[in-house]
C-alpha cells in the first residue's frame, strides 16, 4: 500500500515543546515539506530566533545558526551574502522580529536581500511569559497590559506585512494564517512560493502566519481559534500584500 | 638625523597632499617617514594642516610638539604654528595671501606668492606644489629629482595634471632661488 | 613587494583582503571610515563581498552569518560603534565563531571625541560582552604592524575559534607610513566542515551543523565554558607576544605601554639615553593574552626601582601591569586622554621626577 501521508525528511521525530493548540508545529511541518518538496535540505540554512521557536532546529532537520533576539535578518544577511547558493530562511515570532529586530526586518527588506523569513505573529510574547507585543490587539490583557493594552499610550498594533510592502523594493510579503484546515494549505503554498522566489534569485519573500498562543491569551485552543477569527484576522488581512513583478526588476540584473 | 615639516592652511588648499607627496619622496630615497593629518571638523573646509616626519632611524613620537619646518598657506596657520618651530629651521610663506611675517630672527624665513606664481604656470591651484617645491629646493629634506618622480607618480592617473604640476614645481624652485 | 605610502586605515583594508578575507560588513564611523572606502571599490575589484550595513548592531550580526557559514569576514569601527557589537561579540565566542573585528579607539566616554584614545583597553580584554567570554587583542604601534596583525588574526581566530580584535587609535589609522605587505595567506578555515553551516551537501557525513551559543541544559552551559575557559588558557600559552625594547641595561625606571603610546615613549628612552639615563620598556603586542611574564621578570631585574604605565586613557593597562608586577616595584600611572597624547617631554619629565623620588637608593 503506497504511503499517502508521512513525515518530511526535514522534520526531525523530536517531540516538541510546544503548548496544546499553539501553531508552531503546523508552521514547521509546512516549513520541512517545502524543504522537502524542492529538494533543498542539503543548501539550506535555518536562523532560530528568540522566543517558543528558540529550539526550532530541534525540529527542523537541516544546518540552523541560532540569533540573538531580532537579529536574524541580518546574521540571514551575512550568510547570504557570502553564500548565494545557501537557501536562507528566518523563522521569528512578533516580539523577536517586530520589536526588537524591527531595524534589521526593515532594512534587510528594503535591500531586497534575497532569503525567506516565516513571520508568526500570535500578537503577544510567548516565551518569555506572555507580555505586551508591538501587534498585541487594542485593549488585549497581556502581563505587562494587565489592563488591556492602551493604545493611547503604546500606539495601535503594527501591521508589519503592509509596513514592510510600503517598501519600494520589489518583494514577496503575504499574510497567511493556519487556524483552520482551509487555510493551512494557502500557507503551505505561500511558504512555497517564498522560498521559489529565493531559489530564483528574484527578491526577499515574507510570509507572515497570524497564530494562536492559547496558554497565554488564558483560552482553551477552540476559543483562541475562535479569537484569531473574530479579533485578529479583521485588523491582520489575509491575502498577498506585495508580489514581485512579473519579469525581473531592472536593478537586480 | 630626523626633520620634520608642518604644512598648513585652508581645508581646499591642497595640504594633505603636498605633505603626502613629500613622504612619498623620502621614502623613495630610502628615509624611514610618517605622515600625520590632522582628522576630523577640521576637514570640513576649515583649517587643514598635516606633520611629514622624515628620518633615518625608525620614527618613534609621531607627535611632535615643535616641528623642524612650516609651510604655511594662510596667516591662521602661520600665527598658530610659526611660534612652534625649532630655531634655524624653514619657514615658507605664502606671501598671496599672508601680509605677515613670523616676528623671529632665527628662522630661514621664504616668502613665496605661491598663488601668483602659480596662476601665471597655468592654474592657481597649483600653488600648493609651488610652496611644496620651493621650501624643498630651500631646505633640501628631499631631492628635487625624488620630489618630481613623486608628483608623476600621484597623478599618475590624471596624467593631464602632470605637466602643469612639473610647470608649477620648476617655478616654485626658482622661486627660492 | 616594493613599499608603498599608506594611511593605517587602507592598510588595514588591504592587509585583510591580502589575507584572504574577502567579506567585510561595516558603518561609517570616524576614525576609521576609510577602511570602509577603501574597500567599497577594492572588494569590487576582488569579487568579494562589501556591505554597509545599517547600523553596528546589524553589521556585528551579518559578520556572525558570514562566519557562522565558515568564510573569513572583518569588521572595523571605533569605540561607540563597539559598545553595539559587543553583544555579537559574547554570541560569536559563545558559538565558538572566528571573526575579526577592528577598533579604531576614540576618546570617550560616550560620544566622546574623535581624537586618538586608548580607552578601550578594559573593555576590549576583560568587558567585551556578557558571559565569560575574551577576545584575543593585539595592538599595533604603527602602519605596518597594523597591517601584519590584521594579516594573523584571520589564523588566529581560525586556531582558536574567536574573535579576535586588533585593538589601534586613531592616530594609526589616519596616520601614513611606508608598508610592505607579506604574501597571500591560505585562504579558507581548514576545518570549517565539522562546525559551519555551510550546507549539508559540502560534508561527508551529511549530518546538518548547528551554530549556537544557547545551551540551556546548566552541565551542558558549564562545560561549553570549560572548553572556552581552556582556549583562554592555551592562548596564555601559546600566543602571548611583546617586544622588550632597551632592556639589556642596568635600567632603574621600567615603562609598560603599547600602541602609539610607545612610540613617544621610544623616542623619550633615547633622548634619556643620550643624558645617561637607561629606560627599558616592556611593550605588550598582544593586550589578552597579557604578556605578565614579561612584565613581571623586567619589572624585578635587579637594577629596576620604579615601574610607570602610561597610557592615552585615565588607567587601564596599569591595572594588568600591577597584576603582573605583583608588589615587587612601586607601579605609578602617567596619561592622558581626550586625543591629548603624552609628549616625550613629559615622559622624559615623569622619568626624571620619578627617578629622584629613588635618590637614597
Amino acid at each position: 500500500m503506497a504511503k499517502t501521508f508521512q513525515k518530511p525528511q526535514a522534520l526531525s521525530s523530536t517531540p516538541t515543546h510546544y503548548c496544546p493548540g499553539c501553531t508552531h508545529g503546523v508552521i514547521h511541518r509546512l516549513v520541512a515539506e517545502t524543504i522537502d518538496e524542492l529538494a533543498i535540505r542539503g543548501r539550506t540554512v535555518g536562523i532560530a530566533p528568540v522566543g517558543c521557536a528558540v529550539l526550532a532546529y530541534n525540529y527542523i532537520d537541516c544546518d540552523f545558526q541560532e540569533a540573538a533576539h531580532g537579529r536574524a535578518p541580518a546574521m540571514a544577511t551575512g550568510i547570504k551574502r557570502v553564500r548565494p547558493d545557501l537557501i536562507v530562511f528566518t523563522y521569528q515570532g512578533d516580539g523577536d522580529l517586530a520589536s526588537i529586530g524591527m531595524g534589521e526586518i526593515v532594512h534587510a527588506a528594503n535591500r531586497g536581500e534575497k532569503f525567506t523569513t516565516i513571520f508568526v505573529n500570535n500578537a503577544i510574547y510567548g516565551m518569555t511569559g506572555g507580555q505586551m507585543a508591538p501587534t498585541t490587539m487594542p485593549g488585549q490583557r497581556t502581563t505587562t497590559s494587565p489592563f488591556g493594552r492602551k493604545t493611547a499610550e503604546v500606539g495601535m498594533p503594527i501591521r508589519v506585512a503592509e509596513l514592510l510592502g510600503s517598501l519600494v523594493t520589489p518583494a514577496f510579503i503575504t499574510r497567511q494564517t493556519v487556524i483552520r484546515p482551509k487555510y493551512i494549505q494557502k500557507t503551505k503554498k505561500a511558504i512555497r512560493q517564498a522560498f521559489t522566489y529565493q531559489m530564483e534569485n528574484r527578491c526577499f519573500s515574507f510570509v507572515e502566519v497570524v497564530s494562536t498562543c492559547p496558554t497565554n491569551w488564558g483560552m482553551t485552543p477552540q476559543e483562541a481559534i475562535q479569537w484569531t477569527e473574530d479579533v485578529l484576522l479583521p485588523y491582520y488581512p489575509l491575502g498577498d500584500v506585495k508580489t514581485p513583478p512579473e519579469e525581473e526588476p531592472a536593478h537586480a540584473k | 638625523m630626523q626633520n620634520e615639516v608642518m604644512f598648513a592652511g585652508f581645508g581646499g588648499q591642497g595640504i594633505l597632499l603636498s605633505g603626502k607627496i613629500l613622504a612619498h619622496a623620502a621614502m623613495e630615497e630610502g628615509f624611514e617617514v610618517a605622515w600625520i593629518p590632522s582628522y576630523g571638523p577640521e576637514m570640513r573646509g576649515g583649517t587643514a594642516y598635516c606633520l611629514v616626519v622624515v628620518s633615518d632611524r625608525p620614527i618613534g613620537s609621531p607627535i611632535i610638539k615643535n616641528p623642524k619646518h612650516l609651510v604655511a598657506m594662510n596667516r591662521p596657520s602661520l600665527e598658530k604654528f610659526a611660534q612652534a618651530i625649532k630655531p634655524g629651521g624653514v619657514v615658507l610663506i605664502n606671501s598671496s595671501l599672508i601680509t605677515v611675517d613670523t616676528g623671529r630672527q632665527d628662522l630661514d624665513e621664504l616668502r613665496v606668492p605661491a598663488g601668483e606664481i602659480a596662476t601665471e604656470a597655468g592654474n592657481g591651484k597649483a600653488a600648493n606644489i609651488v610652496a611644496l617645491a620651493a621650501f624643498v629646493a630651500r631646505s633640501k629634506m628631499v631631492s628635487l629629482d625624488a620630489l618630481r618622480h613623486s608628483i608623476e607618480v600621484e597623478f599618475a592617473k590624471r596624467p593631464n595634471l602632470i605637466p602643469l604640476n612639473i610647470k608649477a614645481l620648476e617655478a616654485g624652485i626658482k622661486a627660492a632661488e | 613587494m616594493s613599499k608603498v605610502l599608506m594611511k593605517g586605515n587602507e592598510a588595514i583594508a588591504e592587509a585583510a583582503i591580502r589575507a584572504g578575507c574577502l567579506n567585510y560588513f561595516a558603518y561609517p564611523i570616524t576614525p576609521q571610515s576609510e577602511v570602509a572606502e577603501y574597500l567599497a571599490w577594492r572588494m569590487q575589484e576582488v569579487n568579494g563581498v562589501f556591505l554597509q550595513g545599517e547600523s553596528e548592531v546589524a553589521v556585528s550580526y551579518m559578520i556572525f552569518g558570514a562566519a557562522g557559514a565558515g568564510v573569513r569576514v572583518f569588521t572595523t569601527s571605533s569605540s561607540p560603534g563597539i559598545s553595539l557589537m559587543s553583544e555579537a561579540i559574547s554570541y560569536l565566542c559563545g558559538a565558538q565563531l572566528p571573526a575579526v573585528f577592528v577598533n579604531i579607539m576614540r576618546g570617550g566616554p560616550g560620544l566622546g571625541g574623535i581624537l586618538p584614545s586608548q580607552g578601550d583597553y578594559l573593555q576590549a580584554t576583560k568587558g567585551i560582552g556578557h558571559g565569560d567570554c575574551r577576545l584575543f587583542v593585539m595592538a599595533p604601534e604603527g602602519v605596518q604592524e597594523a597591517a601584519e596583525m590584521v594579516m594573523r588574526a584571520f589564523p588566529l581566530a581560525e586556531k582558536y575559534r574567536n574573535p579576535v580584535m586588533i585593538l589601534g587609535d586613531g592616530l594609526i589609522g589616519q596616520m601614513m607610513e611606508p608598508v610592505e605587505f607579506p604574501d597571500h595567506l591560505k585562504s579558507v578555515p581548514s576545518n570549517k566542515n565539522t562546525w559551519a553551516t555551510n550546507g549539508m551537501d559540502h560534508r561527508k557525513s551529511k549530518t546538518r551543523n548547528l551554530v549556537r551559543s544557547l545551551f540551556l541544559d546548566s552541565q551542558i552551559l558549564n562545560n561549553n565554558n570549560l572548553i572556552l575557559r581552556d582556549k583562554y588558557e592555551r592562548m596564555k600559552k601559546e600566543d602571548v607576544c611583546f617586544e622588550a625594547y632597551n632592556t639589556e641595561g642596568d635600567y632603574r625606571i621600567l615603562i609598560v605601554a603599547y600602541g602609539t603610546m610607545s612610540r613617544v615613549c621610544k623616542t623619550a628612552i633615547a633622548t634619556l639615553k643620550e643624558q645617561g639615563i637607561d629606560v627599558g620598556l616592556i611593550r605588550p603586542q598582544t593586550l589578552f593574552p597579557y604578556p605578565e611574564a614579561a612584565v613581571r621578570e623586567a619589572a624585578r631585574k635587579e637594577s629596576c626601582r620604579h615601574v610607570l604605565c602610561i597610557e592615552m586613557s585615565m588607567g587601564q593597562m596599569v591595572e594588568d601591569v600591577e597584576r603582573s608586577v605583583l608588589g615587587a616595584r612601586p607601579v605609578k600611572w602617567y596619561g592622558k586622554c581626550g586625543g591629548d597624547v603624552p609628549t616625550p617631554e613629559e615622559i622624559i619629565e615623569l622619568v626624571k621626577s620619578t627617578l629622584a623620588l629613588h635618590k637614597s637608593y
